[in-house]
């Protein structure tokens, strides 16, 4: 609405945030990152949001493995100052960590001894309002770093210093648009895709000059007048109709492809929206030159329960049905575990199945891989719909990952949820929550007489078959997974706070730590000076806690109250 | 009719009647002079929503009991509705006097207490009006991340992760039209710790 504050809050954030309380001392030999790094990035460091390019979320090192990680220990620890979901992968790069934190703060770290380098904070707009209060991390190009803010800007860093080097405003906060996710950084690249699928946006993925912060492209995940897909539409709906894009991409080095996950279709019933609405709850297979769509795949049809498939696909080359091919493998937040191969011009279905119980699907169609929906669990016009899994779906935006050595994709999933909701016909008002319900309307129920909620699973994705599960009795699971080739399986997401190691081979639990509040970020493993280290954001917020107070009324004997307050943990196998 | 379905329906009104002709008066009215400024002693109160929006709120338009009126603050002199951030949005509802807690009630006129319409957490607008989660009364509730409000306790944090309560507005009824008797006590908007 007003110029003027914007600017001031621009003139702010340039002038004011760095503070360099350096008790670390300042960062020397910082190592530039090049494309030829982030392209096979070194066993010993975690530079993109899943380690690699392809998504997988696992890490080379072994000297944790099976045998030691009982003496697995904290190292050092350090508070981040604020409180909400800190969802972000401590980011390292050659022993210098960067954390990013919710309230639109950057911590520099020494990735050894825990002592601060500097530290950047956003100073947010008073009127902002954060349906998200979190950032799942920053990228890195030579020597800057970036972070998407939920003001709705795109910030350069100086990596060694924390000042801000250029500050790029994406959308305007006041009308609900705003970032929450990592930069994805190709060739210069900085790459983010908007939120605000809650409030009425035109989703798309833009992308900016890693030096200017100038924009180079900019591609609507929902196609204007005159695009194909545009007739999967009707009248305006599209301008509107969601598919916000807020989970980082994943990229395929080789054919020089990006694929990026695509969110719900708004408002939430499909009776709004009627169609099938490209390119909602798709994945896009993008040209990060142009950010032309090569070609893309839509997971399912006319969404109506708010399952966003932003998550992007990992890549893995799978062996099954006797052939090796370039798969897409996608665990949805819409129950079915997803696994398609990608070509240069197509991404087609190869095969899927529900990984968590589900009554909204009766099938999928073999040839187009459409699911086929029973309508009776498809949320309408007024009328009360119930479906399962829950609108968190059977996995919502934590990562799963892929081991290398086990060719097992672990799976944080939940079990046993179901949601309903009376979908009405609500017009749009720029910056207020649109979700074609009455909010105080969504329900969260637990199956009568279930013996678990969240459920950690490996699959095998060569055969469809459930190699494992580890079942949490009073808790969801709501937090990235990572594997690493100690034949580990890391994860937190639940609400007794705990952190937890896996055999990753039988799903045993090896070591857990309590920590400070829980866990719903992203663990990831790296190597200083010779030593294996385990790091992890411990900062419950957001969705967890949405969870949380659903369960809490759901009488399965829990409480709301999980404590909040960030702290980032560092583990190493004692000497 | 419940209270968001009145606003939704004043929204398409508007939407249809206005966007492709005059820009919206709303909009106009951001750029006058303290459109933007904070509630005021002696401003009054118009409805931000609903198909009065505008017109001056009475003491006769809350029902006891909730559930609460959204409204702007209005500069009866240059007749500005101070709509101009969203951090003057308001709550106003009508209680019953015996109900409210001795601060609270030096607040109140006959009852009806205000308070800042944005949740102290994140900054979410507070929209529903709602039993509460562990206490048996109906309670100002955010829907984005939960946090609940007792206004009959001067707003005070009763379930969620709210770090403190609702900025209040003292009231008064003067010459029969619902007055702002003084500036917020508290502040407005969503938290930045750290």
């Amino acid at each position: 609405m007003k110029m003027k504050q914007w600017l001031l809050s621009g003139f702010v954030a340039f002038t004011c945030c760095a503070s360099t309380a350096a008790t670390a001392g300042s960062i020397d030999n910082y190592s530039p990152v090049t494309a030829a790094r982030l392209e096979n990035p070194e066993p010993a460091n975690w530079m993109l949001y899943r380690r690699t390019y392809d998504g997988q979320g696992y890490s080379p090192l072994d000297q944790i493995n099976t045998s030691n990680v009982k003496d697995l220990t904290p190292v050092w620890t350090f508070a981040t100052g604020v409180v909400e979901g800190h969802e972000a992968p401590p980011i390292v790069n050659n022993g210098v960590m960067f954390v990013a934190t919710p309230m639109g703060q950057v911590i520099a770290l020494n990735a050894k001894t825990g002592d601060e380098y500097w530290r950047y904070k956003r100073q947010l707009p008073d009127d902002l309002f954060q349906l998200h209060p979190t950032s799942r991390g920053v990228g890195l190009w030579e020597d800057k770093l970036y972070l998407a803010t939920t003001d709705d800007h795109v910030v350069a860093l100086d990596a060694k210093t924390g000042k801000v080097v250029w500050d790029t405003k994406v959308q305007e906060y006041k009308k609900g648009q705003y970032l929450t996710l990592m930069p994805l950084v190709v060739d210069g690249k900085v790459i983010v895709g908007g939120s605000g699928g809650e409030l009425g946006v035109r989703g798309y993925v833009v992308a900016f000059d890693a030096n200017s912060g100038k924009e180079i492209w900019r591609t609507y995940t929902i196609p204007g007048e005159g695009e194909p897909g545009h007739d999967t539409w009707k009248g305006d709906d599209w301008k509107t109709g969601g598919g916000s894009a807020w989970m980082t991409g994943t990229y395929d080095k080789d054919t020089k492809t990006i694929y990026w996950g695509t969110g719900n279709a708004a408002p939430w019933p499909g009776e709004t929206h009627p169609g099938d609405n490209l390119y909602t709850t798709s994945v896009l297979a993008l040209d990060p030159d142009n950010g032309k769509i090569k070609t893309y795949h839509q997971y399912h049809q006319n969404d109506s329960w708010d399952w966003d498939e932003v998550d992007a696909p990992m890549l893995v080359d799978l062996q099954r049905d006797g052939r090796t091919f370039k798969s897409l493998i996608h665990p949805g937040r819409d129950a079915i575990f997803w696994v398609l191969e990608r070509k240069a011009n197509a991404i087609n279905y190869v095969a899927g199945w529900p990984f968590v119980s589900t009554d909204v699907w009766k099938g999928i169609e073999a040839e187009t891989g459409k699911p086929i929906v029973d309508p009776a669990h498809k949320p309408v016009i007024g009328k009360r719909v119930e479906f399962c899994p829950s609108l968190w779906g059977g996995k919502d935006w934590p990562s799963a990952a892929y081991s290398q050595k086990t060719g097992l994709v672990y799976v944080p999933a939940n079990e046993n949820f179901c949601g309903g909701f009376t979908g009405e016909k609500v017009p749009l008002k720029p910056g207020e929550l649109w979700l074609g319900t009455k909010p105080e309307d969504i329900g969260l129920k637990a199956k009568p007489g279930a013996d678990h909620y969240g459920e950690l699973q490996a699959w095998d994705p060569a055969t469809g078959k459930k190699v494992w599960h580890h079942d949490f009795p009073k808790s969801q699971l709501f937090g990235s997974v990572t594997a690493t080739a100690g034949d580990l399986v890391f994860a937190g997401g639940t609400n007794d706070r705990n952190f937890r190691a896996f055999d990753a081979k039988t799903g045993e639990v090896l070591w857990q730590q309590k920590t400070n509040s829980g866990i719903m970020g992203m663990p990831v493993s790296y190597e200083v000076d010779g030593t294996q280290y385990i790091a992890i954001q411990s900062g419950w917020g957001v969705d967890a806690q949405r969870i949380q107070d659903a369960l809490a009324t759901n009488n399965i004997g829990i409480e709301s109250n999980v404590p909040q307050g960030g702290v980032v943990w560092v583990f190493a196998v004692k000497k | 009719m419940s209270d968001s379905t009145r606003r939704s329906l004043l929204v398409t009104a508007l939407a249809a009647g206005v966007s492709l002709a005059a820009p919206r008066p709303a909009a106009a009215e951001d750029d006058q002079p303290g459109a933007d400024e904070r509630p005021k002693k002696g401003d009054l109160l118009v409805f931000s929503e609903g198909e009065h929006e505008g017109s001056l709120i009475k003491p006769g338009d809350l029902d006891l009991g909730g559930p609460p009126l959204h409204a702007w603050p209005k500069d009866p002199t240059s007749s500005v509705i101070r709509s101009g951030s969203r951090l003057n949005e308001i709550l106003i509802v009508k209680l019953d006097p015996g109900e409210l807690d001795d601060a609270t009630r030096a607040h109140a006129a006959d009852g009806i207490v205000a308070y800042s319409a944005i949740c102290a957490h994140a900054g979410c607008p507070i929209t529903a009006w709602v039993k509460g989660s562990e206490i048996d009364k109906d309670v100002l509730k955010c829907m984005c991340h939960n946090s609940e409000y007792d206004p009959r306790q001067g707003a005070e944090v009763v379930f969620g992760p709210a770090p403190r309560r609702l900025a209040a507005l003292p009231l008064a009824i003067i010459d029969g039209s619902l007055t702002i008797a003084g500036s917020f006590i508290g502040k407005v908007g969503g938290a930045q710790p750290g």
